[in-house]
């Protein structure tokens, strides 16, 4: 795979490789997208809305320059707006890969951080000399306005271009509470729910503060993700409910809703309204209770996203996309193309993959896209 | 000001509008401001946006349960901003009022003495800085509409968007776009239960007016409050439940 370097959410040449629930494999236009549903399924995103949540500035002890990345917060609620755990380095940017980024400097419960506009203290560590939790002073408007204000998109050194906000809001993006763009969502603009809506498709959202993907330390990255606050409304709950009674699909767009459902279920033994924390960890071993498809992006090996879509499909299948996405060059990173993929049936019986058809050509239209 | 918002709400329980997020951009001023206090009085959620920040804080210090924020709508650098503190600040949105307006040139001038920057600056404020509001904003809106909300964008408009008056031509023709794109918006995002209007509060008594047309007679004029008032009549028969009206 290839880093995608370009902040476009949806080029025209966005790729969507399709793994069916009986292991076949596919490539097409993620335009397409809708066509790979039926009448009576639900699709369902997360609708956070990202914050800017890269904040420069300096660790007063030290007079040193930092940039702290918000990472983690304990509710979605609009006014929990001061208690954030956060990764913290020293001097520099996004320019530099995130894994050589200097340390910051020893940070010690109590210690100021002079963020702009904000300022934060140190709460005390969180296991790691650079994952601290922090608490912004004074009241929430006066946070809300120093992050909208000097904030910046949490970005990787793969774009090189500063990103703006607008780049990182998905279209259906509402609250801002996630630290990271929900980016399955990019595929989703509005031409697509409506034609999602005209197929008899059912569309609702939760809201997941989507964490942060990598902390430059093999360490920290292996407790990724971290916990992350979500809310399913009783209006969403109620329309899953409805669709998966009369046999309907869910299709989570991106891996925090599958995360996010799969753990209101694990608590409630049903889906239901719910306001809470997912601490929950999806990988291979996990039984998928609720979501039947994913649509997200492309993963690579190792990181957490990746572990949650094996979830769907058995060890093979999930080598057989891999040897595909690789000598296909497909696009990987938060613009890049998309997966969709099935839960398998019979995941545990390790079948060989049925084999794999490209459909994709750069002059295709909607019309060549594959029927599952 | 409770008789008055009792009137708006012939036909409504008086608590119908609490809670209910609003967003009212230009409001520290004119029809805004009258805005902004009387959805306050009705027990709205209410953010505000206007440019001066002085002002801003005025009002927020008048009215403790305002949320102000500071920030320029023809700004594209400054949408984002305004739209997350919206956001962050109501936890939501169910109606947006697009009320910021620009003259273009003041004095008021014919198209042919009209400078380009002038008239850019109309249709960055009266245009593309709604066009833009309303699209950061659509997300939330739409979330709102699925949680069985109503919502509603008013774009405010004049009759200068219908009307070919000499020397309004910068802000005709913008209001005239303005008035245009909320149609096209309105049938468009009614699959997503998303009403758009375009409204016309007349000629009103307000600091744009004076700077517009200097010697009008004041009395002449619609107190601003007044037209708030129509504004928020109308809102509620578009966003809020209807119940059994009152005896």
């Amino acid at each position: 795979m290839i880093p995608a370097s370009v902040p476009t959410q949806r080029p025209p040449d966005a790729r969507l490789l399709v793994v069916d629930s009986g292991g076949r494999i596919k490539d097409v236009l993620r335009a397409s997208f809708p066509t790979l549903l039926r009448s009576g399924d639900i699709v369902v995103a997360n609708d956070a809305a990202t914050l800017p949540a890269s904040i420069s500035g300096v660790h007063q002890r030290t007079g040193r320059s930092i940039e702290v990345r918000l990472a983690g917060s304990e509710s979605v609620f609009h006014e929990d707006v001061r208690r954030f755990s956060a990764v913290v380095f020293g001097d520099g940017n996004y320019r530099t890969p995130t894994e050589l980024r200097p340390s910051p400097p020893e940070l010690r419960p109590g210690d100021t951080l002079q963020l702009g506009p904000l300022t934060a203290t140190v709460l005390r560590l969180l296991d790691h000399p650079r994952f601290v939790m922090i608490r912004f002073e004074g009241p929430s408007a006066s946070i809300w306005e120093g992050l909208a204000h000097h904030g910046r998109p949490i970005q990787y050194s793969h774009i090189s271009t500063p990103l703006a906000v607008w780049d990182t809001w998905t279209p259906i993006a509402g609250l801002p509470v996630a630290f990271e763009p929900p980016s399955a969502g990019f595929a989703l603009d509005w031409r697509t729910l409506d034609a999602i809506h005209r197929r008899g498709v059912r569309f609702a959202t939760i809201t997941h503060a989507a964490g942060i993907s990598s902390t430059g330390d093999v360490e920290l990255d292996a407790r990724l993700p971290f916990d992350e606050p979500y809310r399913i409304t009783e209006s969403a709950a109620r329309s899953i409910r409805r669709a998966r009674a009369t046999g309907g699909r869910l299709i989570a767009i991106g891996t925090t809703v599958v995360r996010a459902l799969e753990h209101a279920v694990s608590i409630h033994g049903s889906l239901r309204e719910t306001t809470d924390v997912a601490t929950n960890r999806i990988s291979t071993d996990t039984e998928l209770c609720v979501v039947d498809a994913i649509l997200s992006g492309t993963h690579e090996p190792g990181t957490s996203h990746h572990q949650l879509v094996s979830a769907f499909v058995d060890q093979r299948t999930l080598a057989k996309m891999e040897q595909i996405l690789q000598q296909h060059a497909y696009r990987t990173h938060e613009f890049g193309d998309s997966v969709f993929v099935e839960k398998s049936r019979g995941r545990a019986a390790e079948k060989e993959p049925v084999g794999f058809v490209t459909g994709y050509r750069h002059d295709d239209v909607l019309t060549k896209a594959i029927s599952v | 000001m409770a008789i008055e918002s009792m009137e708006t709400n012939k036909g409504r329980e008086l608590t119908a509008w609490k809670g209910v997020r609003v967003a009212v951009t230009g409001g520290t001023s004119g029809l805004g401001l009258a805005l902004v206090r009387m959805l306050l009085d009705l027990q709205a959620r209410v953010a505000f946006i206007a440019r001066n920040r002085d002002r801003v804080e005025r009002l927020v210090r008048e009215r403790a349960d305002a949320r102000g924020i500071t920030g320029d709508v023809s700004e594209k650098g400054d949408i984002y901003s305004i739209a997350i503190q919206i956001l962050g600040k109501l936890g939501g949105l169910d109606v947006l009022i697009n009320n910021a307006s620009s003259l273009g040139p003041v004095p008021l001038a014919p198209l042919a003495d009209t400078n380009c920057e002038d008239f850019e600056l109309a249709l960055q404020t009266n245009v593309l800085g709604p066009f833009r509001l309303t699209k950061a904003l659509l997300g939330a809106l739409a979330a709102s509409a699925r949680e069985g909300g109503r919502p509603l964008v008013v774009n405010v408009s004049s009759d200068a968007a219908i009307n070919a008056y000499p020397n309004w031509g910068a802000y005709g023709a913008s209001k005239a776009a303005l008035h245009h794109l909320s149609g096209i918006w309105n049938a468009e995002l009614a699959s997503q239960g998303i009403q758009v209007i375009s409204w016309d509060p007349g000629d009103m008594d307000t600091p744009l007016h004076a700077v517009a047309v200097p010697d009008a007679e004041p009395t002449m004029l619609k107190r601003p409050e007044d037209a708030a008032r129509e504004l928020i009549a109308k809102i509620a028969d578009h966003v809020l439940p209807v119940t059994e009206a009152s005896p």
